[in-house]
């Protein structure tokens, strides 16, 4: 019952294929272009202007260093990641990536000159299509990051670090970024836009406070009796009211001794943070989505006529490298997101019946209506959770593995069969929640009335605890916040576990 | 849906040359002290190049909130074979991670050392900052040598302007006689063939026919031999070489007896690598000679120089009329701009320090240009005295008492005036 690609694909190949030396040029470059946003238009995807940068070896290591934007400030982290990355592509170790793709509007995307044209060809597909579509259409894309400003913005945060080392000397501010990117990790808005806390909540809130104040100052309450009640009234009425997530965005409120440039340093590691936040969510999906749609435009145009033999040769000898899947290694994403879009597809196209008793909703639907949709409303967990089909776990052979360090052993604990396929689901799902990887920690309160030192709470989820860096990274969360800063790790009943402290060093 | 391609090539690589001046300022103290080791361990005509810096990883690790090993962890792995539910699997050594978790570090090179390369004007700034050169100097030893291009011969590649016509022609030439040899011996042979067919008595047509056919058809072979090929043409050469100005020999002096201890003698090293550098700048060829003293003194090659160590006394002069009869052998002085430098502690057998004098007074210090001494201990004995004199009323000459690296600099101070002068 497949539709659409025999329609496409037709008996007698047509015309002349696009001309295909393995040297690139740039009107050849044009004519692949024009001939994918064809047969993607085709599709139906939907993508941001798109403009293709031709760039060296060398280029390509500034962009690795600057985390893949074509601007950003300096801060010697970007520097050894740089050596790094020049260390081993000179000694072989590693390939260069075949391309960069920024999600900016226009969206970027980065052909490395070495490349050959069947290459550049892929890389367009791929990156200029594929990822583009999907950094246009997928929901934590368009809530959390606006494409079209964030070139404008990391130029402006360039300028102003420069300013401010012009200004404050460069240690100073080296410090300040050293601080923050160790808090980069959370100093996300997990659940809601900052943004989209209006000014009136935001001044109610206040108000709220500053009666409450008010109310401290008030002679009638000191002359009361029973003061121990009231300390513990105190203790209640905390600050801030509710656990607070983002640490960056607390400290960029609310530290006491911050100046008004180190505030905005702080916000500036904070923004781009947040833009690299739904990337660190949706990476199988958004390789998967890209990997699936060079793989569907290319053959779509193979079928068509408009590509050689060895132009297909090239290409798929890359393409089967890039989703290749070692047995017992790390699951590759590529493969992965890969798989599970074909899979989709499969199970639109022409399901079995245990499809259509695990997936009710899109067995048999269109299947490009519903890769859309999945596209759009999923990141990589609740994708898993939701279309991870028993059909691909037992492709995969897929098994879990249960290491409690309590036990002397490790523990098979599903594998692909009928028992095991949900847990299985659900546990690969874990795997790629954000909120289970990393730790959760918590602004929980500051003791404004005593020491002014800061509270947060590491909320200890499968008695997983806190790394080594947990110390360093506390001292430089009492730089930021210029008093004694406390870190309690709690379990699920509130019981403390561990209490870390650093206090700021004066000079 | 195109909105551009745009060639990015030429705008500049580089852009992080910021985040890489962070880095080393950071880590400037490792960086100094690779610097140190490798001046220790390189030969003094071999200073000026770059240098791996190691630094521990520990050092350079940003640290983030993770998860530390304890606690429930679940992987899924593909590509299961042979487990059932329930099975059992002894834990992987080393480490709490199972397959892929765990502490590899994010770029896969585990937790051995950071390595990268100084380069070379990187090596010399750090070089020349423990030496507390000041900074018209080091631009002046740091810089590049001119250079002047240079005919070498003819190459198969170059630019139009500087084809050679003469070679190309003649390599044209014999490339035609080469590939047209066996056409043209053929051609002789099937012209004699077709006279005797023609001289027959009863000619027969179609032989002849033939025979014409195929002397055609190698006289088109022979035409289609290009008369000028790509690869017939050549280029004059032309390379580029340092802008000679002239020759130098420096000597190297230095007391060997068991009182010059390692640290003396890399502070005696760094003077002779700084005025080695100084000269390898101004002088199109350096030549080096060492000469190494305690009683009596001896050349010998650079290693034996810095690494033998001999006891007993000291006699200063025997150096200095060795370094004399060199002079007189090897290098005559119309030819040779003599340096002398010379690294002592200072002791000196009683009577011979008036003799040094006397000898550079009056045979050595007309012979080169520029003698500098530095005594590498405190204490002013009866050499020190003896070169005191000889140095007011010798303008080439320099001494200075020195105790770290910081302070050779000063010895060579009028020299470098001079020659940023001149």
């Amino acid at each position: 019952m497949s539709v659409t690609l025999q329609a496409c694909a037709p008996v007698a190949r047509a015309a002349q294929p696009l001309p295909c030396p393995s040297e690139w040029t740039f009107e050849l470059i044009d004519a692949y272009h024009d001939a994918i946003a064809r047969t993607a238009r085709s599709f139906g995807l939907d993508t941001y202007a798109n403009q293709l940068e031709i760039i060296t070896a060398e280029q390509m290591m500034d962009a690795y260093a600057s985390v893949g934007m074509p601007v950003n400030y300096k801060h010697w982290s970007f520097g050894k990641q740089f050596i790094a990355t020049e260390r081993s592509y000179r000694r072989g170790q590693m390939g260069l990536a075949y391309e960069i793709v920024i999600n900016s509007d226009p969206c970027i995307s980065y052909l490395m000159d070495e490349n050959t044209l069947p290459m550049q060809a892929l890389v367009i597909a791929h990156a200029a299509y594929g990822h583009n579509s999907f950094f246009k259409g997928n929901y934590l894309f368009r809530m959390w990051t606006d494409a079209s400003s964030i070139i404008d913005y990391l130029v402006y945060a360039r300028t102003y670090i420069a300013e401010c080392e012009e200004k404050h000397g460069i240690e100073a501010v080296e410090q300040m970024l050293d601080s923050c990117h160790a808090l980069m990790d959370q100093g996300v808005d997990r659940y809601r836009r900052p943004q989209r806390l209006s000014l009136a909540q935001e001044k109610a809130r206040r108000s709220e406070r500053e009666i409450y104040l008010q109310q401290q100052v008030n002679d009638l309450w000191r002359t009361l009796p029973r003061r121990t009640d009231r300390r513990a009234d105190a203790g209640r009425a905390r600050f801030p009211e509710e656990p607070q997530e983002n640490i960056l965005y607390f400290i960029e409120k609310h530290a006491p001794l911050l100046e008004p440039w180190q505030r905005e340093v702080v916000r500036i590691v904070r923004k781009v943070a947040q833009y690299f936040y739904p990337q660190r969510q949706t990476q199988v999906m958004n390789e998967g989505w890209a990997t699936f749609w060079h793989y569907t435009l290319l053959n779509s145009m193979y079928d068509e006529g408009l590509l050689t033999d060895g132009f297909m040769l090239e290409f798929l000898q890359s393409h089967t490298s890039v989703v290749a899947q070692p047995a017992g290694g790390r699951l590759n994403p590529y493969a992965l997101g890969f798989a599970m879009m074909r899979d989709i597809r499969r199970i639109c196209e022409s399901p079995t019946d245990e499809d259509r008793l695990w997936f009710p909703d899109i067995a048999g639907s269109d299947w490009r209506t519903t890769l859309d949709y999945a596209m759009r409303n999923f990141k990589d967990e609740s994708f898993i959770g939701q279309f991870l089909s028993p059909e691909l776990m037992r492709r995969f052979r897929l098994f879990a593995l249960r290491d409690d360090q309590a036990q002397p052993d490790l523990e098979v604990s599903a594998i692909h069969d009928e028992a095991g396929y949900r847990q299985l689901r659900e546990s690969l799902a874990r795997q790629y929640d954000i909120n289970h990887r990393e730790p959760n920690i918590q602004v929980w309160s500051v003791d404004t009335r005593g020491d002014r030192s800061l509270t947060l709470r590491h909320l200890q989820q499968w008695g997983r605890p806190l790394n080594q860096d947990a110390d360093e990274v506390l001292r430089h969360v009492a730089r930021l916040w210029g008093f004694r800063v406390v870190l309690e790790s709690v379990d699920g009943t509130g019981r403390e576990l561990k209490r870390r402290e650093a206090s700021p060093v004066r000079d | 849906m195109l909105q551009q391609i745009i060639d990015r090539r030429l705008s500049g690589k580089n852009k992080s040359i910021g985040n890489r001046e962070r880095f080393l300022k950071r880590y400037r103290e490792q960086i100094r002290a690779a610097v140190r080791r490798a001046v220790g361990e390189r030969s003094i005509r071999d200073v000026d190049r770059g240098e791996t810096v190691t630094v521990p990883r520990k050092d350079l690790s940003e640290p983030t909130f993770r998860h530390g090993p304890g606690g429930v962890r679940e992987h899924v792995i593909p590509g299961n074979r042979e487990y059932a539910r329930g099975d059992r699997i002894k834990r992987p050594q080393g480490g709490a991670g199972v397959a892929g978790g765990g502490n590899a570090s994010p770029d896969g090179q585990g937790e051995d050392d950071f390595a990268f390369t100084l380069s070379r004007e990187e090596f010399m700034h750090y070089f020349f900052e423990d030496l507390a050169l000041p900074n018209l100097i080091r631009t002046q030893l740091a810089e590049t040598p001119e250079f002047k291009f240079r005919r070498a011969g003819f190459t198969g590649d170059g630019t139009p302007n500087n084809i050679h016509v003469l070679r190309s022609m003649r390599g044209a030439l014999g490339r035609r006689i080469a590939l047209g040899s066996e056409h043209r011996r053929k051609l002789t042979d099937l012209r004699a063939a077709l006279a005797e067919a023609r001289r027959r008595p009863e000619p027969q047509a179609g032989d002849i026919a033939a025979l014409e056919a195929e002397m055609d058809r190698l006289a088109r072979r022979l035409r289609a031999i290009p008369y000028l090929d790509p690869i017939d043409l050549r280029y004059r050469n032309r390379v580029r070489v340092p802008q000679p100005i002239s020759k130098a020999v420096m000597f190297c002096l230095m007391d060997v007896s068991g009182s010059m201890d390692e640290a003396r003698k890399d502070i005696a090293k760094r003077f002779f690598i700084l005025l080695y550098l100084f000269l390898t700048r101004h002088y199109e060829r350096t030549e080096v000679v060492f000469i190494r003293h305690h009683t009596q003194a001896d050349e010998v090659d650079e290693h034996d120089f810095f690494h033998a160590t001999e006891s007993g006394g000291t006699v200063v002069s025997s150096a200095l009329i060795l370094m004399q009869d060199i002079i007189r052998e090897r290098y005559a002085a119309g030819d040779w701009n003599i340096y002398g430098a010379q690294a002592s502690d200072g002791d000196n057998w009683g009577q011979d320090s008036a003799k040094c004098r006397e000898l550079l007074d009056t045979s050595l210090l007309p012979l080169v240009r520029y003698f500098a001494y530095v005594q590498v201990a405190e204490g002013q004995q009866s050499l020190w005295e003896e070169y005191a004199r000889v140095a007011t009323e010798n303008p080439n000459f320099a001494m200075r008492m020195i105790a770290g690296a910081s302070d050779i600099y000063p010895v060579f101070r009028d020299l470098f005036r001079r020659e940023a002068a001149a």
